[in-house]
């Protein structure tokens, strides 16, 4: 994630001086992207597996409540994150979008695991998507499967520093002619359809998935069926034989 | 002792003698698939075996024909499985429901037909179950081809220039080639079968 930090031009001991004596002197991007960053709240929505260990995160043991993401929204429109936490299916890929537009800006989204970063295992089924980042843009892809709790405040600490690099002035959200209201994907009679938007994200060039294991991908097609019929009936081990 | 499964085609052949049944493996494939109401519904009543749960209805495909497989237990007697298997052409894969016997069978069958696209006669809902509506093709089987998703179709063409997204002028080419070769985008097939 390419950021760069918000750096103060104040010198830091006329800066030290002035806290000592009860008069602290900030910028409003500071100021206000320490409000942002500090309440992040998450929406309530969890896909799979992952969601249990989002789940994790903010019950005690993890607490999320000590970076104030602890306030779980169950309504889009009072969320700031999306945390895509498991298998997006194709059949769910056109709900995700759309409870991400209903989202007011500015607003982040977090894939959490390897599923919702590229389909991870289930990358050559035929139902599940590969990779939520072909329709709306991430801001934090956190790999792992699942990522341990821990992880996932990583994840939520770096979103933070992406936070606090972002100024009022340059803000993408309060720019005008801002375009974040992305297409939602249908259903179609093969997959989805479109099956990516050229805007958000475009296939690699370079496949190394597809260099690594060959020119085509081993999908499990057996050309052969097993024959039961004369299938050699399987004998119990003889007790004591390794 | 002799096997359970032995047992009951030894009663089935008593209680029902024209029902012709043979082994495969473990299991008793049911030669006529008509013949499989009167089969579960015998086992059912019977009082020696009292099969009254179906554990699960599952499909397989073997390249010309496709299978029904149903594992059927006793909760009554705490006896199973039994696996029958039913087996149907290709070209004309019908099997009769089992949902009047057995209401377990009910969603299990939904999922065979949405995977497989074995017709089960006299189901009282006979919908996709996991696959939306629209969808073409049974995904498990062995001759399906799945579309390679990082190839933009016509479709998709038409569908992004409508809601004005910018595309690529090589996505645009090579949709507008396999659209005029008639093709779709499909994943390649292994060069080697696997076996």
């Amino acid at each position: 994630m390419a950021f760069t930090e918000n750096k103060t031009e104040v010198d830091e001991t006329l800066r030290a001086e002035l806290a000592s004596k009860g008069v602290i002197w900030t910028s409003l991007d500071f100021l206000y992207n320490w409000g942002r960053r500090s309440s992040v709240w998450p929406m309530q929505f969890g896909l799979a597996c992952c969601a249990f260990e989002m789940i994790a995160a903010a019950c005690a043991r993890y607490d999320i409540a000590r970076f104030g993401a602890e306030l779980f929204r169950a309504s889009p429109r009072q969320a700031d994150l999306m945390i895509i936490s498991g298998t997006v299916t194709k059949k769910m890929a056109p709900q995700v979008v759309r409870l991400f537009n209903q989202m007011p800006e500015p607003k982040y989204v977090l894939t959490m695991g390897a599923c919702a970063i590229s389909g991870g295992p289930f990358i050559d089924g035929y139902n599940v998507l590969r990779g939520i980042d072909r329709y709306i843009p991430v801001d934090v892809h956190l790999p792992g499967c699942p990522p341990r709790p821990e992880a996932l405040l990583h994840g939520l600490m770096e979103l933070q520093k992406k936070i606090a690099s972002q100024e009022i002035l340059k803000a993408e959200w309060y720019q005008k002619g801002l375009k974040r209201e992305f297409p939602i994907p249908e259903l179609g009679p093969h997959g989805l359809v479109p099956k990516f938007n050229p805007e958000v994200w475009q296939p690699a060039k370079k496949d190394p998935r597809r260099e690594h294991y060959g020119a085509t991908i081993l999908i499990g097609k057996k050309l052969k069926a097993p024959d039961l019929e004369h299938a050699a009936a399987v004998k119990p081990a003889a007790p004591g034989a390794v | 002792m002799p096997l359970f499964m032995e047992e009951v085609q030894k009663e089935l052949h008593a209680g029902l003698p024209d029902v012709k049944l043979r082994r495969v493996l473990n299991s008793l494939l049911l030669e006529n698939p008509k013949d499989l109401p009167r089969v579960a519904l015998f086992l059912k009543q019977s009082p020696k075996f009292r099969l009254d749960y179906l554990s699960s209805v599952t499909g397989a495909d073997y390249l010309d024909s496709l299978e029904s497989v149903y594992h059927l237990y006793s909760m009554a007697l705490k006896r199973g499985p039994l696996t029958l298997r039913v087996r149907v052409p290709k070209n004309h894969p019908e099997i009769p429901s089992l949902v009047p016997i057995y209401r377990s069978a009910n969603l299990q069958e939904r999922e065979a037909f949405d995977t497989f696209g074995i017709i089960y006669k006299g189901h009282p809902d006979p919908r996709r179950l996991f696959m939306w509506e629209g969808f073409e093709g049974y995904p498990l089987r062995k001759d399906y081809q799945q579309e390679d998703v990082d190839v933009l179709e016509a479709a998709d063409i038409t569908w992004l220039a409508s809601r004005g997204i910018a595309i690529p002028e090589d996505m645009k080419a090579k949709a507008a080639e396999l659209a005029a070769a008639g093709k779709r985008a499909l994943v390649g097939k292994p060069e080697k079968p696997r076996n």
